[in-house]
């Protein structure tokens, strides 16, 4: 019953996805050339929802199911992991145009190359697992 | 505007990617799609090598459940909801076709140039999905997370590790269009 309730949740998030073209290497180009403002917009709004949302959260201590605590974890201070972490992924994003989520949805939309992409970024994070502890952070 | 069939705007298209982050923070998770790649590698036996792929991966079955949803939406989207185009900026569809002899722009969800099966045996293509790919995984790990754990989840939380992280995003992506680009497209 749980794993159905996160198999609704995943069908939502690659239909949002797809539909939205956040998956489409195009608009992912577009974004990076200041053609549009859609991915911005996209970004933008689920920000400010997303930041009004966990503010109303935090201020009446809203619970997750079952009352427990919310999955709010503040991210461990730092710099260097992020930045340089950060440039890596985003040449990646605009090379492959796609990130992780966008990937699965791909594809399940039949676009058979992606498996490749989907392939290449399990290897990426098996590289960083084992080079880890060599890298700065 | 035909909802079911037309794309998604913006306004429609962010709201419910916040309401994906509430819902998951409801049933006591949280959203974040590169984690994955981690669980993924844990369950490939990863751990023998390091002690980074060393967790309780099962724990993390519910995000593999999601990732299955979303596998899933894409095949529904695609198939019944869509037609399967995206119509682009046409002064940035022209600068595709121009400088790059990418002319599929307002045609197709993917470039065929670079997403057509029949175009895996081209070396070239193959380098930049490959690439593409590890660079998303080895950086989204390096930084602790993705688009959804960092842009949406992370900076929604007002966390400045975060934002580093986004403004690293940019860096990469804006470099890799604007500089990296021409020298390989072209």
């Amino acid at each position: 019953m749980k794993y159905l309730s996160y198999l609704t949740i995943g069908i939502f998030f690659g239909i949002i996805m797809y539909k939205s073209e956040a998956a489409s290497w195009f608009r992912i180009y577009e974004m990076f050339q200041f053609g549009s403002f859609h991915m911005y917009g996209i970004i933008g709004s689920a920000l400010v929802l997303g930041v009004i949302g966990i503010q109303i959260i935090k201020k009446y201590k809203i619970k997750a199911i079952g009352s427990s605590e919310m999955n709010l974890h503040p991210k461990k201070k730092g710099i260097t992991s992020y930045l340089i972490g950060g440039i890596i992924f985003g040449l990646g994003w605009a090379l492959a145009g796609a990130c992780p989520g966008p990937m699965y949805v791909l594809a399940g939309a039949g676009y058979f190359s992606i498996l490749v992409v989907i392939a290449s970024a399990v290897l990426g994070t098996f590289v960083y697992g084992v080079i880890k502890d060599k890298l700065p952070h | 505007m035909n909802l079911i069939y037309d794309p998604w705007p913006w306004f429609i298209a962010g709201p419910l990617i916040a309401l994906t982050m509430f819902v998951l923070l409801y049933v006591g998770k949280q959203f974040g799609m590169s984690s994955n790649l981690r669980t993924i590698c844990s369950i490939g036996g990863a751990a023998k090598y390091s002690d980074f792929f060393k967790f309780d991966w099962r724990a993390q079955r519910w995000n593999l459940v999601v990732v299955v949803g979303a596998v899933i939406g894409g095949f529904i989207a695609s198939q019944f909801m869509s037609d399967n185009t995206v119509k682009i900026n046409p002064e940035v569809a022209q600068q595709l076709s121009t400088d790059y002899g990418i002319e599929s722009a307002g045609e197709a969800y993917l470039p065929p140039e670079l997403f057509a099966a029949e175009h895996l045996s081209n070396p070239f293509v193959l380098a930049v999905l490959i690439l593409g790919g590890f660079m998303v995984g080895f950086g989204a790990r390096y930084a602790g997370g993705c688009t959804s754990g960092h842009a949406i989840s992370g900076l929604s939380n007002l966390q400045l590790p975060s934002l580093i992280a986004v403004i690293g995003f940019f860096i990469g992506g804006l470099v890799m269009i604007h500089l990296i680009f021409p020298l390989i497209f072209s």
